[in-house]
């Protein structure tokens, strides 16, 4: 993180962050502090066939410490899954969402946990903001009876049920039909609730996703589509693979928004804005414009298809942790030294999981085979008399 | 056919370029003895009598063929400079395959997710774009069903395309298209259309790629009427096979497996195929035939050392043809054993031993001294952790078990 731009960056902040009311003058113990502060998003919604929310946010210093803690914890999280991946601990495929992690904590910020959310196979951080322990990532990622699939699944099926956090998904595009499934499920039980289904920019041009936005809109369902567009689908870049990039637009006929997807507030807004409008009108497709530091997963480096400048010029200008951080400097919400305090906290909880041999055990028994497995039966025999 | 079994060390140092999406170093065919691999060492090479020659770089030593699938025995004693043919990997060798067809045919094109610039995510059709162009090399949006749909439209009137699927596990998104349209076209039109496709791409359990990346599909398609199926094993039978594809008029679904891209081996330097309906033996026997093919090939063999010692004779059979099998093989060499074991990575049920084992009881039960055994997968969606993984697919020690078993 780009800890030296602080001091030089906190001097300008004051120029980026224009907030239009500031509540303190004095430094104060933020841990319990609830008083409202608006600030202005970065950039104004773009909106498709609806009225944009406004750019000023209601938040307070206790919430913004909250983003700020909860996206370094991804942020090293990620990191540590990177080391843990080099030194083979996790295998398969690991796909990392560090410089994302604004819209998994912006979108959290704005729901409740009887709302359902559904993503693809970038849900390490998406798992954490519902409420998932470290412990159940990483010991799912190094294939641990304690991880939160029981070590089946992996980097890319990770589930929560008790939170409404349904996945983790592999197959690209395939989340949005359950997504839809779910918000079908919540209309149909009158719950009030939405779903938020998340899919990206390469994802953005599977069939299926407009099938199931058609059957959506004709039938009212409270679901909102989310492209996570990062503007790379695996190794391709987004004008490469679709011709209208404007994936807000490409609903049509079904509303949508366009978010600057590096800024947790502008998130969160937007996310409260869609499930106002979903509940009453129907689908409508959020479009977080986004970036990814890592390449698409642990196999790729991410820097043949786009240059070092461009990922390292994003990470100066549009960290979503910068971000937050220089917010929460310019309220004088809290003081460098405490800021780094935290992030020194969050290191520790990360320190790469030692090898628990207890975790660990041979989960295949003949008793427990039909279970440890869940599909059918082992053999079938028939013996007749 | 000679065989060169590269250990660790080579092929970590062959191929450490970092587009390399799957991880190589872990594919080991280990030999039964165990050999230290020096960092940066070039390869090591078992000796016959067992001594471990670890070379240094640049000079290549005496290559003695220590597989024990060797035909014949071929004593190399020549140094590999006078060896006919070139070394390498499985993946160039699919490479090569593409990249002479293309050459030789203006009608080739290839389609598929990150094929172009990026270069194949296993590296298969790396420097095709920058070769043929554009047009020719494809790099498709995520859109299996549209892309396949499309490529089968264009082999319609008279293209040849070959549609790559990241992971064959993607393609069930289009199954439809592959199942109605390129395998009943040329049927339902009274053979007006013809639909030279080739669908590939690499399938089979990996290392801890979770359930939805460890399919094998050969299970769901073995049913089309109207489409061959094979399985490449070896870079020789991958380059064969895949023009052999590629020149025939029936659309051919070509099975690669992710484990296997990192195999080496000495192929011809002349153009040469396979033929797409005949099975390989990989090892004559007398006591019990073992029928298998793709990455189960390697595990069979592996057991195949341990029977040997036991002073048992396989004969193994690399079925790669799915569908139609090669009954004539097949047959031949359960006339003369009189035992069959099918060694394969799909699951038990619906599999392709499943279909074998009904096609060899029908055929030549008279012949059968014991019933069909077969070896598969278990029938459950494969799990990420590596234990779990692991008791999934059939392993050497099954193997040997059951032949023991079935030569009672």
């Amino acid at each position: 993180m780009a800890l030296s731009h602080l001091a030089a960056s906190a001097s300008r902040s004051s120029s980026l962050l224009k907030p239009l009311s500031s509540a303190l003058s004095l430094r104060r113990s933020i841990s319990g502090d609830n008083s409202p502060l608006t600030v202005e998003t970065s950039v104004p919604f773009t909106s498709h066939q609806c009225e944009a929310p406004s750019r000023s946010v209601e938040t307070n210093p206790k919430e913004l410490l909250t983003f700020f803690r909860d996206m370094a914890l991804m942020r090293r999280m990620e990191i540590a899954a990177d080391s843990l991946y080099k030194a083979k601990l996790i295998r398969g495929f690991c796909h990392l969402y560090d410089g994302q992690e604004a819209v998994a904590v912006g979108m959290e910020a704005a729901i409740t946990k009887k709302d359902c959310i559904i993503t693809a196979y970038r849900d390490h951080c998406t798992f954490v903001s519902r409420g998932g322990t470290l412990l159940e990532v990483f010991a799912e990622l190094m294939g641990r009876q304690a991880g939160c699939s029981k070590g089946k699944g992996g980097s890319m099926h990770f589930y929560k049920k008790d939170s409404n956090f349904y996945g983790g998904h592999g197959i690209v595009g395939a989340q949005v039909p359950l997504g839809c499934g779910l918000a079908f499920a919540q209309k149909y039980s009158k719950d009030e609730t939405v779903t938020f289904a998340l899919y990206g920019d390469g994802a953005a041009n599977q069939g299926q996703l407009f099938e199931a936005l058609n059957i959506s809109a004709l039938w009212d369902l409270p679901a909102i589509l989310v492209c996570e567009n990062n503007h790379y689908g695996m190794g391709t870049a987004e004008w490469r693979a679709a011709k209208s990039p404007a994936y807000y637009k490409r609903g049509d006929y079904v509303p949508g928004l366009k978010v600057d997807g590096m800024d947790a507030l502008a998130v969160k807004q937007a996310c409260k804005f869609a499930k106002e409008h979903a509940l009453k009108n129907g689908p409508i497709i959020l479009e977080m414009d986004t970036y990814r530091y890592h390449g698409h997963s642990m196999s790729d480096p991410g820097s043949t298809y786009r240059t070092r400048d461009e990922i390292s010029g994003v990470r100066q200008e549009r960290d979503p942790i910068e971000r937050i951080r220089k917010l929460i400097l310019s309220h004088d919400l809290a003081t460098e030294k405490e800021l780094k305090d935290v992030e020194k906290e969050v290191r520790k909880e990360e320190s790469p999981m030692p090898e628990p041999s207890e975790l660990f055990t041979n989960v295949y028994a003949k008793g427990l085979g039909v279970e440890s497995f869940g599909a059918d039966r082992k053999e079938v025999r028939a013996t007749l008399p | 056919m000679a065989a060169i079994f590269q250990g660790v060390g080579a092929a970590a140092a062959l191929s450490s370029s970092p587009s390399n999406s799957f991880d190589s170093k872990k594919f080991v065919f280990s030999p039964c003895r165990s050999f230290s691999v020096r960092k940066g060492a070039s390869f090591a090479v078992v000796r016959s009598d067992g001594r471990v020659n670890l070379n240094p770089k640049g000079r290549r030593a005496q290559q003695l063929i220590s597989n024990a699938v060797a035909t014949k025995s071929d004593n190399a004693a020549a140094s590999s400079s006078s060896k006919p043919g070139h070394e390498l990997l499985l993946f160039e060798a699919l490479q090569e395959g593409l990249e002479e067809e293309m050459e030789r045919d203006p009608r080739v094109c290839v389609m598929g997710e990150d094929v172009g610039h990026y270069g194949g995510s296993y590296k298969v059709t790396k420097g095709l774009a920058k070769k043929f162009g554009d047009l020719r090399v494809l790099d498709t949006p995520i859109a299996e069903n549209s892309f396949t749909g499309m490529g089968i439209g264009a082999a319609m009137t008279g293209l040849r395309p070959v549609v790559e699927g990241m992971n064959m596990g993607f393609l069930l998104l289009a199954f439809n298209q592959i199942s109605n349209n390129c395998g009943m076209l040329h049927y339902t039109s009274g053979g007006q259309f013809t639909i030279p496709i080739v669908i590939r791409g690499p399938g089979g359990v990996g290392r801890q790629l979770g359930a939805e990346h460890s399919q094998r599909l050969e299970s769901y398609f073995q049913s089309i009427p109207g489409i061959q199926m094979v399985a490449c094993s070896t870079p020789y039978n991958a380059k064969g096979l895949m023009k052999a594809a590629i020149r025939s008029e029936n659309p051919v679904i070509f099975f690669e497996h992710v484990l296997l891209y990192n195999l080496k081996e000495r192929i011809p330097d002349e153009d040469y195929i396979c033929n797409l309906e005949e099975a390989e033996m990989v090892r004559p026997g007398e006591h019990v035939t073992i029928l298998t093919y793709s990455r189960m090939r390697y595990h069979v063999m592996q057991a195949a050392k341990t029977l040997v010692n036991k002073g048992y004779d396989p004969e193994v059979i690399d079925i790669r043809s799915l569908k139609p099998f090669d009954l004539y093989t097949i047959g031949n060499s359960v006339k003369k054993t009189h035992r069959v074991l099918i060694v394969e990575e799909c699951m038990r049920t619906g599999g392709i031993g499943a279909s074998l084992i009904a096609a060899i009881t029908e055929n030549f039960n008279d012949y059968l001294d014991a019933p069909i055994m077969c070896l598969s997968s278990q029938d459950v969606p494969t799990p990420y952790a590596g234990t779990l993984e692991e008791v999934t697919v059939v392993q050497p020690a099954q193997i040997v078990t059951a032949v023991e078993q079935l030569c009672q």
